[in-house]
């Protein structure tokens, strides 16, 4: 089975708890992984903490897992120290738009050649369950335990707004649609984000009444809309849901590019930069 | 062949960096330091390298140690502020024992402090910022030509110990001209490092060669090491790992690598300090007032010396502390509250007289501070 050429499976056990989906969004990579068949050695994974972030490092990839929120920053050194390697960063929501913000939206800007695929499942869950900035509204949480009263972050949109190429969300429950998106991300020349919602039974779903990791399943379902229907719904009608689909797929010259060209022009008018002259 | 020219602490600092074959420069820009990536972003392509200006000092230092992790030489430039920012990253790569060089311009702290005041704050926090034990190598040269020097072997000690190394050096210092003959110094010594003797099935990457030190193949190789690198604690595959034997040894590793090569890291210089009665103990742009001192000192009759760390750390405890028993006083000149001072008591034990001379207005210490000081414990003596 493809699977097989990509998980160590001598490093079994997993660490993440049974009904958690963010297996979901790794089974999904590493099926695109081997339908564009990834040169494992032209790949690096770039990943954080929490339990999104030390899923990759069973991946048979070169990882490197860092510290919390910078994965984004890391991944732009490895990006531009070697431009012909794929970089792929896997994040949850707390590491990409909490801690790793700043980074989040400064990769979007640069458009640098990278995918970032986000686990979107609303909690920390590695710390006990505590809220994160896209925990919904009224969810009852370790820290928020009269409800969640701050307003959340829409992934998309803010990295959208912060010059990434490729946007989509999907989530776990629309597996074929994920791994489609995945694809394309991957594919894509640019920053690419990939906001995958995902469920955590323990800390979110224990907290909120829908312990049942299938119930929670059918949440993600109820709660998602296609991007076709969507735009026949009225707002009020949209109103709680999370539409599913390809927000932005635009080109514009990749950091990478920018680089190559600067360097180009360097070489060809043979600049003799002194010191003396950037002061 | 000497060709002389007139140059600055941290233009010195970029060229020793590209010397080294720097190939990537992260930074983020903070005063006093920042004609260093300035010149960087100019000339790394010199290097085939490539330089750039990071959203803030963690990403900087993130990106750093992507850089290195894909093979490259790499570098970022900050000051005290800035360094509090990167210790996050910085720990992991002590952790991680990735090779990078950070350079710290240090000016008056604390917090945002006196961006154009020099200082030499960060003795302690370069040592002990970071959570857990970890050991960097800190050095602080102390003239320009030395910041050149310095700074290749910055990236040498990198290379070879597998580590973050510190390059310190003050506003006074990174603003200061002399001049420099650069071309002097074209066959200095450049180290790379090493590569692993093992195959791809042998390989795991925190299994040491056989000078002790490990050799992690750079990610993305045609030969197919492919590997986790994390700064969680961590097993010989680099696999996450919280068993007692793993968390111990990786720990005791990353200590002892820098602390057990003391003898090929320290440096030191003594001046006129065979025959001292009186030492002196400065570093940095410090220690020239502190020879100027010296010099005068010996005019009037009085046998003082310099001892000046090159290493800050891992500090030489004992080469300074064989002074105890030789001299009737120490003095201790720093622009902090005494940092090296508690150092300097450490190792010379409780009969020496240790005395602080600490300027911590934002300006330099001049030769007549340190004359009035030395005189004042000459005074206790007689």
């Amino acid at each position: 089975m493809y699977i097989d050429n990509y998980i160590k499976e001598e490093e079994f056990p997993l660490f993440i708890c049974p009904g958690c989906t963010h297996g979901t969004v790794t089974n999904a990579f590493v099926k695109m992984a081997d339908e564009l068949k990834l040169d494992k050695n032209k790949t690096v994974l770039v990943c954080a903490i929490g339990c999104a972030g030390r899923i990759p490092t069973f991946l048979d990839f070169s990882v490197l897992r860092v510290t919390h929120g910078r994965a984004l920053a890391f991944a732009t050194g490895i990006k531009l120290a070697r431009p012909d390697v794929n970089v792929i960063v896997f994040m949850g929501d707390g590491d990409a738009v909490a801690i790793g913000g700043n980074h989040m939206i400064h990769a979007a800007r640069r458009n640098i050649n990278i995918t970032a695929i986000i686990s979107k499942n609303a909690i920390y869950g590695m710390t006990g369950g505590q809220y994160a900035p896209t925990t919904p509204k009224d969810a009852m949480t370790t820290t928020s335990p009269f409800g969640m009263f701050e307003h959340t972050f829409d992934i998309c949109k803010l990295v959208e707004g912060a010059g990434a190429t490729y946007v989509a969300r999907s989530d776990a429950y629309n597996v074929r649609h994920l791994q489609k998106v995945i694809k394309n991300a991957i594919q894509h020349e640019g920053f690419s984000v990939v906001e995958a919602i995902t469920s955590c039974p323990t800390q979110f779903g224990r907290r909120n009444k829908v312990s049942n990791p299938s119930d929670m399943l059918m949440d993600i379902k109820n709660s998602t809309v296609m991007q076709a229907a969507a735009e026949k719904m009225t707002p009020e009608e949209l109103q709680g849901k999370f539409v599913i689909g390809e927000f932005v797929n635009i080109k514009k010259p990749t950091l990478d590019e920018l680089y190559l060209e600067l360097e180009e022009k360097i070489s060809q008018a043979n600049i003799e930069i002194n010191a003396d002259d950037v002061k | 062949m000497s060709k002389f020219e007139f140059i600055q602490g941290n233009e010195a600092c970029a060229l020793g960096a590209l010397k080294a074959n720097v190939q990537f420069c992260a930074g983020y820009p903070i005063t006093p330091s920042s004609e260093i990536m300035e010149i960087l972003s100019a000339r790394i392509y010199e290097n085939k390298g490539r330089c750039i200006q990071m959203e803030d000092e963690i990403a900087s230092m993130g990106a750093v140690i992507g850089a290195s992790v894909m093979g490259k030489k790499s570098i970022t430039i900050t000051s005290g502020p800035g360094f509090d920012l990167k210790q996050e990253n910085i720990g992991y790569a002590s952790m991680a024992e990735i090779p990078c060089v950070i350079v710290d311009v240090q000016r008056s702290g604390p917090s945002t402090g006196g961006a154009t005041k020099t200082g030499q704050g960060d003795i302690m926090q370069t040592r002990y910022g970071t959570s857990g034990d970890t050991l960097k190598i800190v050095l602080y040269p102390s003239s320009v030509e030395e910041v050149y020097t310095t700074t290749v072997k910055a990236f040498n000690y990198a290379e070879k110990y597998m580590t973050p190394v510190v390059l310190l050096m003050d506003e006074t210092l990174g603003h200061m001209r002399e001049s420099v003959d650069i071309e002097k110094y074209d066959d200095i010594e450049v180290i790379d490092r090493q590569k692993t003797t093992r195959s791809v099935e042998e390989y795991k990457p925190y299994v040491v060669e056989d000078n002790g030190m490990v050799a992690l193949v750079p990610f993305a190789n045609d030969e197919g090491y492919r590997y986790a690198i994390n700064g969680m604690h961590h097993n010989e595959k680099g696999m996450p790992d919280l068993r007692a034997k793993y968390i111990d040894s990786c720990i005791t590793r990353i200590n002892d690598k820098v602390e057990l090569n003391q003898e090929d890291i320290f440096d030191s210089e003594k001046y006129m300090c065979e025959d001292a009665e009186y030492l002196i103990v400065a570093y940095g742009s410090v220690a020239r007032s502190a020879k100027e001192a010296v010099k005068k000192l010996r005019e009037e009759g009085i046998r003082a010396g310099l001892y000046r760390p090159i290493t800050i750390w891992p500090f030489n405890y004992k080469e300074v502390g064989k002074y105890g028993d030789q001299v009737k006083s120490i003095v201790v000149a720093e622009l902090n509250r005494g940092q090296m001072y508690h150092m300097i008591v450490e190792s010379v034990g409780k009969d020496t007289v240790v005395k602080k001379l600490n300027i911590i207005n934002g300006s330099i210490i001049k030769p007549e501070d340190i004359i009035e000081s030395v005189k004042e414990t000459e005074n206790v003596h007689r």
